[in-house]
This record gives C-alpha cells, sequence and structure tokens, in this order.
C-alpha cells in the first residue's frame, strides 16, 4: 500500500473507528469501507440473554415490591451484564464507524444511571433505540428516545401531569419541565435555537401524557390522555393540536428545525474534525441534513467525504474511546481483559454515568487535567503489566503505522522493561489523540 | 535563593510536595495567608429549600410540602433569627451560624438569566455573562503577589479541573489514588515524550508536581539551579483507601493549611436538580455540603481563622413546587460564605418577598444581588483587591462589592 494510503486507512480506523483491533487487516480503501459500513444492516449480535425495556421495567417493578438489601440487588449486575456485552462488541466488532455514531448518539442523547430507575433501562435504551437508528432519519431516532422509558423516567416526564387535565384537576398536580427543556437545549435547536421560557413550558404541555406503564404484563410507553393537557399550544410560534398527535407533530417540527440542523452539524463536526468546529464544514453537514430531511445515513457519509476528518490526531481520545483504543490494540482474549467500565471510571467517564443530561464533553481541555492524564499513565502502566509478553514495538506498528513518531520508537527501544515500552506507547500523544 | 528544596505534607498516606525557595524567609511558598475555599453546587440548589423564609406568609401556599416543619419542632429547621430558617440538614452550618462564622446571602443570581444549567454554570465559572476562555478563580490567582513557587497557589478536588480554575494561570487538580504508580523515571520519560504536545506535556509536568515527584525527576522549574538534594520521591497515593467527598474535603483543608501550602482551591458537589421528589432528594446533598465544610474546617485547624469558604449554584428553582413535588429551573438562589474571618451569623442581601407581582417572571425568586458582588467583598477582604484587580477577575463588571463580607 502507498504511504499516503496507509495513512489515510489508519485514520479511517482511528478517527472514525475505534481504533485498529490487533493486526486486523487494513481497509485498502478507506472511504468506501467506512460507506460500506454506513450502507450496511449493523451487524451487532447480542446474547439472547440480556433485557428487553419491558424486561428491565419488570425487574424494577419487582425490586421495589420485594423491598431488596442492596447485596440482593439484581438490577446492578444485570446492568453490568448488558456493559459488558455492548462493550464486547466496540471492542470486537470491525464496523466502527457504526460503533463510534452509536457511541455519539448516545451521549447525545445521555440517560444516566445516576437516576435510579435508570440502571434497568439504560442498557436496553441504547440497544432498541440508539443503535437500530444511527443511519435512519433523526426524526425516528429522536422519537423512539423520546417514547423509550428511560428517558422519560430519566428526565421525569413520566410524572409531569397537565394541570387541566382530569389527573392534574383531581390530585392538584402538574407539569414537569425537565425533559422538554433538554430536549429544546440539547437534544434538537440547541440553547442559541432561539426558543423562550414559553416554549419549554408549551412543550413540556405538549408531552403530557407521555409516560410508562410499569404495572402492565408487558410494560412500556404509553400515553395517558387523563394527564394529557387539554387544548392546543403554540411553540415557536406555531400551534399544535392537543393529544398524543400534537406531541408526535411537535417533535416532527423540532426534528426538521434549521437550528436542530445547525446543532447536530455542529456536534458531529466537533465530534469527527476538530474541537473548533470549522464554519465551512458545519455548513456543509448543516445543508446535507436540510437536503435530505435529516437522514442521518446521508450526514454520515457526508463527514466521510470532508477532508478536515482526515487531518490527524487533532482530537484528544476521551477516557472512553482511550481505554477501547487501548484494548483493541492489545487484542487480549476476553477472559485476560482488565474490565473497561473500571477503567471508564477511573479515568473520569463512567459508561452511561454522566453527572447531567448534556452528556460527557468531546474537547480536549475537559480531559487534559492533570490528575487525568496522570491515571491515564497510571491505567496504561496497569495494563502493560498484563499483557507483558507481547511484543511492544509490534504492538505499536501495528496500532499506529506511520503515526508512530521515531522519538516514540526510540524511547520504547530504550526501555528497560516490556511493561515500560508499552506504556511510552500507550502514552504516547500520538495513541492518545485520534 | 536557588536552592530549591522539597518540602512535603505527609496526609493519610499520601504526599503532596510542593516546591519552596530556601530563604530567611521560612519556606513560605505562599504569597500570603489568606485561604480562599470556592464550592459549586452544580445543578442548582432551591435556596428557598435551603433557608426557607418561614415567615413568609404565602411559603405554604406556594410550596407547602416542600418546606421543612418549622423551629423547635421534631426535625425542624434550625432559627435564623424569626423569619428565615435553615434546612435540617444543615447542623454544622447552624452551629456555625450561631458562632458568627456562617452569612447568608439570599436573592443573589449571576451574571445570565439563562435557566440552562450548563450555559448558567459556565457564566458562574466565568464571571461574566457568556463563557470566556478562564475562570474568575485562575484570574484570582493572577492577580494576587507573586508566589515563590507559582505552580503550587490553587487546586480543585476531583480528577478534572473545573472552568472556573482554568486559564493562563497554573492550577492543579488532585486526587488520591490507590493504584500503584509507574515509577517516577517511567514517568519522567513519558513526560519528556509528551513535551511538544500541547495539552499532555503541560497536564503531566503539572500533574506529577501535583503528586511530589522529586525536583530531580521532574527537573527544575524555569530559572532555578539544578537541585541537590531533590531525593527520589514516592509517588503520592500509594495505598490510599477510596475516600468520600468530606474526607477529601478535610485533606483538602490539611493542604491549605501547610504553612507553605496552596492557597485556594475549588470543589465540586452535585446532586442538585431536584425536579421531582425533592424533599427525599435533597436530604443526601445537603448532608454533604454540611460535612464537607466541616471536613474544611476540621482540615484546616488554626488557619480557619485565615479562610473564606464560598459556596455558590448556578441559580436558583421556582417558587412553586411543580407538578411532581419538585421545582424546575428558577433565577435567583441562596450563597453561603463561612469561615473564621467571615462577619456572619446575618443574612445578607434584599430580600425581594414572595408577594403577588414580587416574583421574578411570575415564577422565581426575584434576583437582588449579584454573585459577583459577593466573590468581591470576599476578595476585597481577604487579599485587599481595589478596584483595578477586581476588574481583572470580573471583567466587565461594575457592580459594586458587598460591603462587609468579612471582619478584616
Amino acid at each position: 500500500m502507498p504511504p499516503k494510503m496507509t495513512i489515510l486507512a489508519y485514520q479511517a480506523l482511528i478517527r472514525f473507528g475505534m481504533g485498529r483491533r490487533g493486526a486486523a487487516p487494513l481497509p485498502t480503501d478507506p472511504h468506501a469501507w467506512l460507506a460500506a459500513q454506513i450502507r450496511a444492516p449493523d451487524p451487532a449480535a447480542f446474547p439472547p440473554q440480556l433485557p428487553t425495556t419491558a424486561d428491565g421495567l419488570t425487574i424494577w417493578r419487582e425490586k421495589l415490591k420485594l423491598k431488596l438489601s442492596p447485596e440482593l440487588d439484581f438490577v446492578r449486575p444485570l446492568l453490568r451484564e448488558d456493559m459488558r456485552a455492548q462493550l464486547n462488541q466496540a471492542l470486537e466488532t470491525d464496523a466502527a464507524f457504526r460503533e463510534r455514531l452509536v457511541w455519539f448518539w448516545a451521549n447525545h442523547f445521555t440517560v444516566s444511571t445516576k437516576a435510579g430507575v435508570t440502571a434497568a433501562l439504560v442498557g436496553p435504551y441504547v440497544r432498541e433505540a440508539i443503535r437500530p437508528n444511527v443511519t435512519a432519519p433523526f426524526l425516528d431516532l429522536l422519537l423512539a428516545v423520546m417514547r423509550h422509558p428511560a428517558m422519560l423516567m430519566y428526565l421525569d416526564n413520566n410524572a409531569s401531569v397537565g394541570p387541566g387535565s382530569p389527573v392534574g384537576q383531581r390530585q392538584h398536580r402538574g407539569l414537569n419541565e425537565n425533559l422538554a427543556r433538554e430536549c429544546l437545549e440539547l437534544h434538537t435547536i440547541g440553547v442559541d435555537g432561539g426558543y423562550t421560557q414559553k416554549d419549554v413550558t408549551e412543550l413540556a404541555s405538549l408531552l403530557t401524557g407521555w409516560s410508562v406503564d410499569a404495572g402492565a404484563a408487558q410494560p412500556g410507553f404509553v400515553f395517558r390522555l387523563e394527564a394529557h393537557e387539554p387544548g392546543p399550544k403554540m411553540l415557536l410560534g406555531r400551534r399544535f393540536p392537543p393529544g398524543e398527535a400534537g406531541g408526535l407533530m411537535a417533535l416532527e417540527y423540532l426534528a426538521n428545525h434549521p437550528s436542530t440542523h445547525r446543532h447536530l452539524a455542529q456536534k458531529l463536526v466537533r465530534h469527527f474534525v476538530a474541537d473548533d468546529p470549522p464554519p465551512e464544514d458545519v455548513r456543509t453537514i448543516e445543508g446535507v441534513l436540510r437536503d435530505t430531511g435529516g437522514d442521518l445515513q446521508a450526514a454520515s457519509l457526508a463527514l466521510i467525504a470532508l477532508p478536515g476528518a482526515w487531518a490527524p490526531l487533532t482530537k484528544l481520545r476521551g477516557p472512553a474511546d482511550y481505554v477501547l483504543a487501548a484494548l483493541r490494540a492489545l487484542d487480549l482474549p476476553e477472559p485476560e481483559r482488565p474490565p473497561p467500565e473500571a477503567a471508564m471510571a477511573l479515568l473520569g467517564q463512567p459508561l452511561w454515568t454522566a453527572p447531567l443530561p448534556n452528556g460527557f464533553p468531546d474537547d480536549t481541555a475537559s480531559w487534559a487535567a492533570p490528575e487525568a492524564v496522570m491515571r491515564r499513565v497510571d491505567w496504561a502502566y496497569a495494563l502493560s503489566g498484563r499483557a507483558a509478553t507481547a511484543d511492544p514495538l509490534a504492538v505499536g506498528e501495528a496500532a499506529l503505522g506511520p503515526l508512530l513518531r521515531g522519538t516514540t520508537r526510540a524511547a520504547m527501544a530504550q526501555a528497560g522493561a516490556r511493561r515500560d515500552a508499552l506504556t511510552l506507547m500507550l502514552t504516547s500523544a500520538e495513541f492518545q489523540r485520534r | 535563593m536557588n536552592i530549591w528544596l522539597r518540602r512535603r505534607h505527609t496526609i493519610a498516606g499520601l504526599v503532596a510536595t510542593w516546591l519552596a525557595p530556601f530563604g530567611s524567609a521560612a519556606f513560605a511558598a505562599a504569597a500570603t495567608d489568606r485561604r480562599l475555599v470556592v464550592i459549586l453546587l452544580r445543578g442548582a440548589l432551591d435556596g428557598l429549600a435551603a433557608v426557607p423564609p418561614y415567615g413568609e406568609k404565602r411559603l405554604a401556599e406556594l410550596r407547602g410540602p416542600l418546606v421543612p416543619p418549622p423551629p423547635g419542632t421534631p426535625r425542624g429547621m434550625a432559627d435564623l433569627g424569626g423569619f428565615f430558617g435553615l434546612h435540617p440538614e444543615l447542623p454544622g452550618l447552624a452551629a456555625l451560624y450561631r458562632s458568627g462564622s456562617l452569612l447568608i446571602v439570599n436573592a443573589a443570581a449571576g451574571a445570565t438569566r439563562s435557566r440552562s444549567h450548563f450555559d448558567a454554570q459556565d457564566s458562574l465559572e466565568c464571571g461574566t455573562p457568556q463563557r470566556i476562555t478562564s475562570g474568575w478563580l485562575n484570574r484570582v490567582v493572577a492577580a494576587l503577589p507573586p508566589a515563590s513557587d507559582p505552580g503550587g497557589q490553587a487546586f480543585s478536588v476531583g480528577v478534572g479541573l473545573p472552568l472556573l480554575l482554568r486559564g493562563p494561570s497554573p492550577a492543579e487538580s488532585w486526587l488520591p489514588e490507590g493504584a500503584a504508580p509507574p515509577p517516577p523515571d517511567l514517568f519522567a520519560r513519558i513526560a519528556a515524550l509528551n513535551a511538544t504536545d500541547p495539552a499532555l506535556g503541560r497536564a503531566l509536568t503539572d500533574g506529577m508536581r501535583a503528586r511530589g515527584f522529586a525536583t530531580s525527576v521532574l527537573g527544575p522549574p524555569p530559572d532555578a539551579k539544578p537541585a541537590g538534594n531533590g531525593g527520589p520521591a514516592k509517588p503520592a497515593g500509594h495505598g490510599a483507601p477510596p475516600m468520600g467527598l468530606p474526607a477529601l474535603a478535610q485533606e483538602a483543608g490539611r493542604l491549605l493549611a501547610a504553612p507553605d501550602g496552596p492557597r485556594i482551591a475549588a470543589l465540586e458537589i452535585g446532586g442538585w436538580d431536584t425536579h421531582a421528589g425533592q424533599v427525599a432528594r435533597l436530604a443526601g446533598p445537603l448532608r454533604q455540603l454540611d460535612q464537607v465544610v466541616a471536613g474544611l474546617h476540621a482540615g484546616l485547624g488554626d488557619a480557619w481563622g485565615q479562610t473564606c469558604i464560598l459556596v455558590m449554584t448556578e441559580f436558583g428553582r421556582t417558587v412553586r413546587m411543580n407538578g411532581t413535588g419538585g421545582t424546575d429551573h428558577g433565577t435567583a438562589g441562596v450563597a453561603f460564605v463561612a469561615g473564621g474571618a467571615v462577619a456572619g451569623g446575618r443574612v445578607a442581601g434584599t430580600w425581594p418577598g414572595l408577594a403577588a407581582g414580587r416574583l421574578f417572571e411570575d415564577r422565581d425568586l426575584a434576583p437582588t444581588t449579584d454573585l459577583r458582588s459577593v466573590a468581591c467583598g470576599v476578595l476585597a477582604g481577604q487579599y485587599g483587591f481595589g478596584r483595578d484587580r477586581l476588574r481583572l477577575v470580573f471583567p466587565g463588571y461594575d457592580g459594586g462589592s458587598m460591603a462587609g463580607v468579612l471582619r478584616v
């Protein structure tokens, strides 16, 4: 392969993927290899015993009924099993561009296990609501998220009641605007999208009744007409009818709003090009979203076509990215792998546990604090201790190819121990970046 | 002056080292003996729950179920003089109030009216209406008299560095770590290998200094001659057990108390975004805040007398209870100033009232005090900052400085 092509192949694996896995074959046509992943169906297959959303709700319900002591909690073991399955998928897949998109959108639509019930639901949420829709129209993704019990319960919408609805009148209950606000601010048009407090309240009214029936035989999303605020609502200067249809129409309007396209384009370009998204790249992606009705497949293909997305090592790998890339580079068999979820927590990015609904940050400054970087070194050193039989230079050559600097090679060659050499490679700037 | 010594503070099995010059003025690396701690409450504390105005006629009507039991009843709030109370989960703060070391500032709000957590936190940390590239506490470091060790002045408790402390002045993040760390010389090689990286190079150098690596490993700071007596240091945190936030606060207090220790610290507490079931959800975070202040107090020891702790949140919450037993994003909230130097035992700020027509946008407590004026009052009292320095810390702000925050 000519050297220029080799760099592009690595860039495809590193920027768009999760890092090269061991010595897996390099793509001969990087652009086509990425595009094929986006056009092909999701190859992921998960163990059949993982819980569905309905299972998660049932398990949560039973847990509450039994008032179990923390030692007997059966939600956490299931969460761990789900985490492990989805982490294994990220570590082993060859369709890592699609995988990166799953992680990107799961962070965009953050649900955090910080809220109790979501521990039973976040695994199914990522597999059922996010994963199948990362190359669908954005509206499909938005609706899947906004109707999923994990999001409805994480941001309290299940308990939001129209004050003028029969339930509101009878029980003197009212609105909870949490989901509506984050839907506008974080999920769709963005904080600068041009909405007011009134719009937040109106969207909250539109979404009253969007709730969760946890008691049903097959628990899941339910629209409770008796809790829905009657009458039409005005959102961003438009009138929407009452009923479940009103909420659906409002979300369709938001999904296709020009501010939403700009907001999503900003975030995608920040993730795939640079911390400070070049305006012309943002305009390109924004235009594709506008012209295709928010088609995320088209937007993903357009990201591959951005020349800036092929400039190497402009982004610092966040902790989750870093842990996955290091474990893929070493390609240890599963029993020898240290638990990635523990490493991610140690490095400051616990899986599915963002502190707030805006998810984890996607820029260098947020992840380059001194102690955070020191912990990467600690972890890389511990990991290198487990892989003491690997030839460090071979691992480095395979993982980074032409991106491995001469100075790093020299430092590795002078290292007194394989473990030290491997630590030097894993903590080098070229490995910590993507 | 060019002989560099290592100073160690052994704290619960961890060692933090700050470089200090050997000179006649003892070992004081610090430019000041005045300590400042800023505690950020991320997620928006409901000020009306923390400091309930139980003397307000409309309080029960607006948010009855959210109001703690009245003073003098079992698990009732502490009385602050007949009109305001203090939440029952804040017994330590109540004791500080009684001893005159806690000042409460009501109806305080930051520089923005955004009800977005993220915009408002950015604004709170930058001290400007819009996000800028540095935090105001970082600019405080720049405005202090030059220290002999500029690297050792400010730190945050945690893995990351909050925006509040980010900026051109050096600041470190600090967290004891239990895992077996790599040997110092490997760290040194890693730092050398990454020296040219714009983000990682400085982070590694600062991180190694914060963990107490010997001068001989780290390399002397610019303009200093090499150390002769640096000796290999044990990296910090070897075998340290995992610690809760109150215990961390106590260790942070000890770091601050050391004669040549850092002087400025930032700490973050989360869990305040109580949209539903607020009464139950708020108890834990309030208890944690109470214990964090108590931990700092214990760790600071005699240095408490020179310390000021400023507790701030990005905004308050709606006055009325929402439909789910919680509160939504509001405007004005409460701020606390604690410490031995504080002129406390009183509730400051203009109380706007909860009467009909007095609420901001008919939903929130109206803001009457700018949080920057509280911070300016603290900085003027602690560090003698005049107008020019306060302008450096809060560019574009000319709303004045709260008088009498400290006993001087």
